[in-house]
């Protein structure tokens, strides 16, 4: 297994599962199960084990991997210089249990429906641009931006919606940008972490090609974890592209004035996506997004930036669910993170974190006291009418 | 098996109960060198009420039982000898209270050091605790239960020393609170002027019981800390250099630091003087007294202050110190132990060069660490290793050296501290054998059935 000559080198003291200031517990699997095998140590040490045949490749460990939301928390604080590696350590493992063969039903039928579909909703590749249906929105053919949707964007209702204020915000601010639609292949980010490496491969080197064929040079993505495979994984795979998140996109224009928000009261707060936060290393372009939106008034959770909690989306989990469910479920301790602050609206830049979000509220039966948006479309609404 | 599966998750819910391989694997090990030993099952309680569910059962089944924070005392408290239920505290980490005008916190017995530490950093800035340098996720009621030791432990004491109030779930099952608490819901004093029972329960190791709340001492925090570094080239000369600045009452903490490498520290005893204060004026003054304390070795050369870089003024004030944990891949081997052993601070010259004698001996990269205790009663000297957990003839040389580190120790007049299971066994055959008969005593009338951490204080 790659970097395996590192396991050894967790001493397990449990510094990754915590927030900087150690105020709280911060792996999103270990709030939920609470067993240290949950933790990123308890993860190094298992792994170890199985590969020195100590333990198997039971359905527990297959929890145990397939649990971590690759949030990058553990790199941000562990406190090892090979801290930068564990996320890619966790990856190699699912890796080596993927090879092996077996792995939980659900990442089985995930890479079933990517290979298949292209997506992993199981819909056709004609639907893939029907939430464009009623918008001015290009095929692309040249223009300056590639607006890269991804399946989230595409297929699902919420991911839909934010597709649709994002188009609509790039439009009024008179982006030169086409999308691919039917023919937009999968990224591949969540293909990758949850272990399908050959997968992944073929994934990016078709976008790569695709992009190469029709002249793309810089891609503007709807969803962090799209602007993660490109942006970190594609350039070993020979694609160099200028890759940007929508709110780099969209902070830019209100900088240099070309989308003048209009004014939108409220109280929210923001929640960063580890894909773009933690692992793209932007935190301040959706803010500068919400800072620009007069009457918007923001106030920080206390877990923010790279101690913000993950919604538990990430590393698969959105498509798998392995952390849903429960009380402790990560993204219900987000959304209460979230109402502490008194803010009615939870904002967020990533569509799995928004449609993950909006679920634990229902769960927690806060309707009505908090809703989610999504930074686009909190611009979008400040924009109508101007 | 099943059946105790379904009676452990009727009490504390199925998520929190396993009997797998992966919980029975990592809950049967700690990262010190003693040898693993699986239990059978490992429950997460939430409650005080489950805990006396749980230990109830343990006594209906014999079942063994041990308590565990974050397992890192390392050196094997919390493995499992005999099986049975491994109690994972940490899901139960509130902290209860905190009374600022009798300076005192109340916290679970899963509370971590760092929550702690967080809490009164974010709520009670003018209020501390003796906080340890064991990586954050170690407990508070661990902490106090192995006789820990922390950054005000030169001024107060041991960490135990500093408990205002205990609440403990028996061997029986039935809770019993100790001290002030016992009477009222104050929680100022864990026995005087009452029978102390407190000495019942702490640094048994969960042999007697289990912590459900520990009452901690708070202590004033200044606006300011800061530190200086006296070095001396020998090590005979630091026990005369403690006595001046203890004298002082001016300090913090003080540690002690020597080690070979990198080269600028090597061959050098390093004093580590911590002090803190509200004012400017007052930080000077102190700064002043304590190196005026220090006067007659500067004018003899036997020593002197070093420059410390912001660099490193950083890593040493950070609390807790993460250096410490980081200490263990110096050989990129994820590997750390030290035998801590509590002697007269009269010892360190003898107990240095038993470590660089063991070093060389064994062959092993090495580290003294000594902190001071309650202005110089004793000290804690760590005889610490760095090895290679990849390396199975480096594990055998650390375990060799520790040991004889140890068996030194005991031999110069030095108590083992948070000792393994064959040093407690050593300590017992050395000991006055009315003492050790009275030890044994209590815990036959607190655990007539030897479910509780069995292995620890036994052989008697
Ligand atoms: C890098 C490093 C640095 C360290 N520095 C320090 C230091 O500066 N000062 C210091 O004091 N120690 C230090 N230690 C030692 C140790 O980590 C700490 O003392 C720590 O507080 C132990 O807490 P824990 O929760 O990990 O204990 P554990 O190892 O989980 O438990 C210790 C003992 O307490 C028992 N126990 C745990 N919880 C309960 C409970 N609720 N009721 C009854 N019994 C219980 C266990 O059965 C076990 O016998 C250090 C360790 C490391 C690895
Ligand atoms: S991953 Fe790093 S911080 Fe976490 S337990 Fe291992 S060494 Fe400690
Ligand atoms: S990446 Fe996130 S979920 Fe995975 S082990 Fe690290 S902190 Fe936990």
């Amino acid at each position: 297994m790659k970097y395996a000559e590192i396991l050894h080198r967790c001493f397990r003291c449990g510094y990754c599962k915590f927030t900087l200031d150690y105020e709280n517990f911060n792996c999103p699997p270990y709030r939920k199960y609470r067993f240290d095998t949950f933790a990123p140590g308890g993860r190094m040490w298992l792994i170890r084990a199985w590969l020195n045949g100590e333990i198997e490749n039971s359905e527990r460990f297959q929890e145990i991997l397939y649990s971590c939301a690759t949030c990058g928390n553990c790199v941000e604080h562990c406190a090892f210089t090979f801290r930068e590696n564990l996320v890619d350590i966790f990856i190699a493992a699912r890796e080596e249990m993927v090879n092996g063969g077996r792995i939980p039903p659900p990442v089985r039928d995930y890479f079933k429906a990517i290979s298949i579909h292209g997506n992993p909703y199981n819909l056709p590749a004609a639907q893939r641009s029907s939430w464009a249906a009623d918008l001015p929105v290009q095929p692309y053919d040249g223009q300056e931006y590639l607006f890269y949707v991804g399946c989230v964007g595409s297929y699902d209702e919420r991911g839909r919606k934010i597709a649709q204020a994002v188009s609509r915000n790039l439009i009024r601010a008179g982006v030169s940008f086409g999308i691919l639609g039917e023919r937009e292949p999968c990224d591949g980010n969540e293909v990758r972490v949850l272990g399908e490496s050959g997968l992944f491969e073929y994934l990016a080197e078709t976008n790569i090609a695709l992009f190469r064929q029709l002249g793309v040079r810089k891609i503007i993505t709807l969803d962090p974890h799209a602007f993660n495979a490109f942006r970190k994984e594609y350039p070993a795979f020979g694609g160099d592209f200028e890759v940007l998140h929508y709110s780099q996109v969209f902070s830019r224009l209100i900088e240099s004035g070309n989308l003048k928000p209009g004014n939108f009261a409220a109280r929210v707060t923001f929640h960063d996506a580890c894909y773009l936060g933690r692992h793209g290393g932007e935190y301040e372009a959706p803010r500068n997004i919400l800072r620009a939106i007069p009457g918007v008034e923001l106030v920080e959770m206390r877990q923010n930036r790279a101690n913000a909690l993950c919604c538990g989306g990430g590393g698969g989990n959105f498509f798998t669910d392995i952390l849903g469910g429960e009380g402790d479920s990560p993204s219900r301790i987000r959304v209460r993170q979230a109402l502490e602050t008194g803010a009615e609206i939870l904002v967020v830049s990533c569509p799995q974190c928004a449609k993950m979000l909006e679920d634990a509220i229902k769960a927690e039966g806060l309707d009505g006291r908090l809703t989610v948006a999504d930074a686009g479309e909190l611009l979008d609404a400040s924009l109508r009418g101007h | 098996m099943e059946s105790i599966v379904q009676a452990l998750a009727g009490i504390v819910g199925k998520p929190y109960v396993s009997a797998s391989a992966e919980e029975r694997y990592f809950y049967g090990r700690d990262p010190g060198l003693m040898p693993a030993h699986a239990p059978d099952y490992v429950v997460l309680p939430r409650s005080v009420e489950e805990i006396q569910a749980i230990v109830r059962l343990a006594g209906r089944e014999k079942i063994p039982l041990v308590p565990m924070g974050a397992g890192m005392s390392l050196s094997g408290l919390v493995i499992p000898q005999r099986g049975g239920i491994v109690l994972d505290m940490k899901r139960m980490d509130g902290i209860l209270k905190v009374n600022e005008a009798a300076r005192y916190a109340v916290v679970e017995g899963g509370t971590s050091t760092g929550k702690l530490h967080a809490h009164l950093n974010r709520y009670y800035p003018r209020l501390r605790f003796s906080t340890p340098d064991s990586p954050a996720a170690a407990t508070v009621a661990a902490n106090v239960m192995i006789h820990g030791q922390g950054r005000l432990t030169q001024q107060q004491g041991f960490n135990s020393d500093m408990v205002s109030g205990l609440e403990v779930v028996l061997p029986s099952g039935e809770l019993c609170r100790i001290g002030s608490c016992a009477l009222s819901d104050d929680w100022f004093s864990k026995g005087p002027p009452l029978p102390d029972l407190s000495g019942l329960f702490l640094g048994w190791f969960g042999a007697t019981g289990i912590l459900t709340k520990v009452g901690i001492k708070l202590y004033p925090r200044k606006k300011m800390r800061d530190v200086e570094i006296f070095i001396t080239d020998s090590p005979d000369f630091v026990p005369g250099i403690l006595y001046e600045l203890t004298h002082t009452e001016m300090a913090e903490d003080i540690n002690i630091f020597a080690q070979p490498l990198p080269l600028i520290f090597s061959g050098n005893h390093h004093i580590v003087i911590y002090f803190t204060g509200d004012s400017a004026e007052e930080m000077e003054f102190k700064k002043r007294t304590l190196f005026h304390a220090l006067d007659g070795f500067i004018k003899s050369k036997d020593g002197g202050f070093m420059t410390v870089g912001e660099g490193m003024k950083k890593t040493l004030l950070d609390m807790p110190q993460r250096s410490a944990t980081t200490f263990a891949d110096v050989t990129k081997g994820g590997g750390f132990e030290y035998s801590g052993p509590i002697v007269p601070i009269d010892r360190y010259p003898q107990c240095s060069r038993k470590l660089d004698e063991l070093a060389v001996k064994y062959d092993l990269k090495y580290h003294a660490t000594a902190r001071i205790i309650d202005k110089g009663h004793a000290m804690m000297f760590a005889f610490s290793f760095t090895f290679n957990r990849a390396d199975a003839d480096m594990l055998n040389r650390t375990r060799m050296a520790l040991s004889e580190a140890s068996e030194y120790a005991l031999s110069i007049g030095g108590l083992f501290w948070k000792p393994t299971l064959d040093e407690q066994r050593i300590a017992l055959e050395k000991m006055d054998p009315q003492t050790a008969r009275l030890m044994k005593r209590i815990k036959e009338e607190l655990d007539p059935q030897g479910i509780m951490n069995p292995g620890n204080w036994e052989g008697i």
